[in-house]
């Protein structure tokens, strides 16, 4: 497998925006009835013109600025014509590095775990087009039905150099970029099809043939697996491959020819009139390295300096969430560190992936709260309900002052006469447990003892 | 009731004074224009009157809106087959600028198709006919906008001028055209030609008509971001400081020549100050550059009408460039050319060649002519070279379709406000002059062509 090249166009949906890139219409558009989040913009009505979505070129520069990219200080949008029913002006605003045009960034690199180095070319902002839909197969509908909720959502395209020389390199390239995208919180893996890569594989220093539209990194390794397989097969038999534009087939784990060869000459690109160019200053730069802080091997190496151990430490850093929490939590209350670490590797996150919890709450004086009272929780599984609640943003109050016997009389007392018609006739035992029963979720478990006693006392004497 | 010759300010003053109502008025202009418009052909929809909405300062007054200004609810056809039913569900800024300000729709104006052309010939609605001479050409491609004022089928129109889309016909059917500067109205729902080049303008009966229009369109809008905010405060000039540019003057026709002349007189005794200038040294590149960068644009803009969403019904037998071919059919001719020419420009090998040296071009014309003016309130040229031509005789003469663009193109290539108004008279026609002033400044030239209307008073049969 030595003797192939693999460069990868790798799109990311920026899906931290909730706007699409250059009108104000909404981008959640999974899910979503067809043609909802639409307007003038996004579907290219005549007379309707693009105004940049600001918020998406800071989105972009956090990908660059953890890419090692270079930002232009100026970059231009272009119009790349193309006709194409899911595109609704029939060209697509993009930008462009040649023509005079500069994209928004240049010469960025990402290691890959065998340490080798994949250099990125550039980095451009531009729309996603719709999406055309084939009731039943393609083969056998009568229409193709086009849905514009996706169009004009912001993405960006990363380029790879052809560097990659195995099928695995390239799989490695897209999973350690999936994991620099969500320490930007561009989580991908929560949206279906938010990373698309086109693949450029050639074998033996022969033409390249580009893979269309390969979705996750698995399937990236399978279709070059594929795709040099085919090639080598080709070249020993004396078959010359033809640059050209294939696409991937994820059930029959094949590439396909499809439509045919394209030559930069027919996408006639422009710069488009309607946008100025994007400016990108030193101090926006300034003001997104802020917001992304460090990489994961900066979390990582900090928490092992905190003295928090490898296991704990790895699982932390690799989520951005997680040690946001901790950072918190260690600005709180230093002496806390260790149990707050201890519980966002384990119960916490086993809770984010039990109910597919999206965002930590900002606030974390509830999460203070349950670790400072995290010895006094008579049960584990009264800790895991606590932390629950204040991952549902929820109040948390650890309730954990005992109640005096006094101040419990009135509320037995209550209690009883509350419920006195369902537990009048019951033997004194069952009576007893059904009592405590509310006295418990009341009171909690941290006075059981206490509520007891009282109980006792009470029944005895009403007996 | 008879409304002809009426100004805009002077209909205002009278529903003020209570000796019109807004009803009347637009009665009377409905009434007028469904009798004119079967001869004249200046409307492509003509709307029923509005129940008039007399708050505003346009106290509900209808206006007449090129047809290829987005109007919601209202058909809007580029007067191309290929929109012949296309209805926009959104308004431009500029129409909702107006809404807002208490104006109505009058109706959707004929217009060189998609915009291109100079004569108003290029219409799949047929021409629009010179209420000065029938058999006349209106000059385009704001044909049916300057037909409608012209012919008091309207009151004031709004247009667009590409290339002298607005000040053409304003010239050959003796109106005021005014293009501002470039980004000073938002295009935002102006179907695109040529985006780099145009914009919004306003043809109407005086330049203080226009000028108020104007106030009430400009401004910066979100949803344009070629769009600025443009000085809007009154000029005070006491002396105009002008620059004649010879070598324009002496391409026009003879006709032409001797009553623009004469004008400058008029204007020297009147206290102008008039200077010259030899030629333009880059007049031979202007068309050039102009051309190169329109097809170029309009080649892209126009690329979306591919059948699928726009246009009649397109039998779908065939493979893909079968079907392309028949949508794209339902394009003129002229349209057709342009777009062609735009897609070879765009090519790769050419795009260095033609497009990227039409962009330095506009650079350098842009900067000379920001040298010309300098020290100076206004440029001032003849707006046409020519007078109208027959209907149909354009064809023939290849020099007239050059004529037609040659004088008027320079403030589009530098972002330039120009005003063109009547400023002499030949048999049933007027020449029109042009004031051409430095971008953003728009009231500037609005202020000299408001003094030289009162100079010149060419058209004394009209009311004040
Ligand atoms: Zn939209």
């Amino acid at each position: 497998m030595e003797e192939i090249k693999v460069g990868l166009e790798v799109h990311v949906q920026l899906v931290t925006l909730r706007t699409k890139l250059f009108c104000s219409c909404s981008s959640d558009y999974r899910g979503k009835p067809p043609n909802v989040n639409i307007c003038p913009v996004c579907t290219g009505l005549p007379g309707s013109m693009p105004a940049l979505n600001r918020k998406a070129v800071e989105e972009a520069l956090k990908v660059v600025l953890m890419l090692n990219a270079q930002p232009y200080e100026t970059s231009y949008f272009f119009r790349k014509t193309y006709f194409y029913p899911d595109l609704p002006k029939n060209f697509q605003i993009t930008q462009y590095d040649k023509a005079g045009g500069y994209p928004l960034a240049h010469d960025g690199s990402l290691k890959l775990s065998n340490g080798k180095t994949v250099r990125i070319e550039r980095i451009h902002l531009e729309e996603d087009p719709g999406r055309i839909y084939y009731e039943g197969s393609r083969a056998t509908a009568r229409y193709s039905l086009i849905d514009y909720n996706r169009s004009g959502i912001a993405l960006i395209e990363i380029v790879t150099a052809p560097d990659m020389s195995s099928p695995e390199e390239a799989r490695d390239f897209v999973e350690r970029l999936t994991t620099i995208l969500s320490d930007v919180g561009i989580n991908v893996k929560d949206y279906e099809g938010a990373l698309r890569v086109d693949v450029n594989v050639s074998y033996a220093g022969g033409e390249r043939v580009e893979v269309k539209n390969v979705t996750g990194a698995a399937s990236v390794e399978k279709a070059i697996v594929y795709e040099a397989f085919r090639q080598k097969t080709m070249y020993e038999k004396g078959i010359k491959v033809v640059r050209e534009t294939r696409a991937w087939d994820e059930k029959r784990r094949i590439t396909i020819a499809s439509r045919g060869k394209e030559f930069e000459a027919e996408y006639r690109y422009m710069p488009e009139p309607d946008l100025p160019p994007v400016t990108v200053t030193e101090s926006l730069i300034q003001k997104v390295k802020d917001e992304i802080g460090g990489s994961q091997e900066e979390r990582y190496r900090e928490l092992i300096s905190d003295g928090i151990n490898e296991e704990l430490a790895k699982k932390i850093s690799s989520d951005k969430d997680l040690f946001n929490v901790y950072e918190k939590i260690k600005f709180y209350e230093p002496s806390l560190k260790q149990l707050a670490a201890n519980v966002l590797a384990n119960e916490i996150s086993y809770l984010i992936k039990r109910y597919s919890i999206k965002n930590l709450p900002e606030d974390v004086s509830g999460l203070a709260e349950i670790l400072q009272n995290y010895k006094m929780i008579p049960d584990h599984e009264s800790a895991v309900a606590y932390l629950k609640k204040w991952m549902d943003g929820e109040r948390v109050k650890v309730s954990l002052k005992t109640v005096s016997a006094e101040d419990l009389h009135d509320d037995i007392m209550q209690t009883i006469s509350e419920n006195y018609d369902k537990i009048k006739n019951l033997e004194y035992s069952k009576k007893f447990e059904f009592l405590m029963g509310i006295l418990i979720k009341k009171f909690g478990k941290e006075n059981k003892k206490v509520l007891v006693e009282e109980l006792t006392k009470v029944l005895n004497k009403t007996k | 009731m008879n409304l002809e010759g009426y100004t805009l300010q002077l209909i205002l003053k009278e529903i003020e004074n209570g000796n019109l109502s807004p009803e009347d008025v637009n009665e009377f202009y409905h009434r007028r224009s469904a009798d004119l418009n079967r001869v004249l052909n200046a409307y492509i929809t003509l709307l029923d009157p509005e129940k008039s909405r007399p708050e505003g300062d346009l106290k509900g007054i209808a206006i007449a809106i090129k047809d290829n200004i987005s109007t919601k609810g209202v058909r809007t056809t580029c007067a191309s087959k290929m929109l012949e039913n296309y209805i926009p569900p959104y308004d431009a800024t500029a129409v909702s600028s107006l809404k807002k300000h208490g104006g109505s729709l009058l109706g959707k104006t004929n217009m060189d198709e998609f915009a291109m052309g100079s004569s108003g010939e290029n219409s799949a609605f047929g021409p629009t006919r010179n209420p000065l001479n029938r058999e006349y050409v209106t000059g385009g491609s704001s044909s049916g906008s300057a037909a409608a004022v012209a012919a008091d089928m309207a009151p004031i129109a709004l247009g667009s001028d590409t290339g002298g889309s607005v000040r053409a016909p304003a010239s050959f059917t003796g109106i005021i055209g005014f293009k501002p500067s470039y980004g000073a109205v938002s295009r935002y729902g102006l179907i695109a030609y040529a985006n780099s080049l145009e914009v919004i303008g306003i043809l109407g009966k005086s330049v203080q008509d226009v000028s108020l229009l104007f106030k009430m369109i400009a401004g910066k809008d979100p949803m344009d971001s070629t769009s600025v905010n443009v000085e809007l405060m009154e000029k005070n000039i006491s002396k105009p400081r002008i620059l004649v540019i010879k070598s324009f003057v002496e391409l026009s026709a003879d006709e032409v020549k001797k009553e623009f002349y004469s004008s400058i007189g008029k204007l020297e005794s009147a206290g102008f100050e008039i200077n010259y200038a030899d030629k333009f040294s880059l007049t031979d590149y202007m068309l050039s550059a102009y051309y190169t960068i329109a097809c170029a644009e309009a080649s892209t803009n126009l690329s979306r009408y591919d059948g699928i969403r726009y246009g009649p019904k397109v039998e779908s037998a065939g493979n893909w460039r079968d079907y392309i071919s028949r949508a794209r059919s339902f394009f003129g001719p002229e349209v057709k050319a342009r777009i062609m020419m735009g897609t070879f420009i765009l090519s790769a090998g050419y795009y260095e060649t033609y497009y990227l040296r039409a962009l330095q071009l506009r650079k350098i014309i842009k900067q000379e002519f920001e040298k010309i003016i300098s020290g100076y309130d206004a440029v001032y040229v003849p707006t046409m070279p020519v007078l109208p031509w027959r209907i149909g005789n354009a064809i023939e003469d290849p020099k007239i379709a050059y004529a037609a663009d040659v004088l008027t193109v320079l403030p589009n290539l530098t972002g330039s406000p120009a005003i063109s108004l009547p400023v002499g008279k030949v048999r049933e026609f007027f020449v029109g002059g042009q004031f051409i002033g430095l971008k953003d400044e728009d009231m500037k030239v609005l202020k000299v062509a408001e003094m030289a209307e009162n100079v010149l008073q060419v058209k004394k049969s009209g009311r004040n």
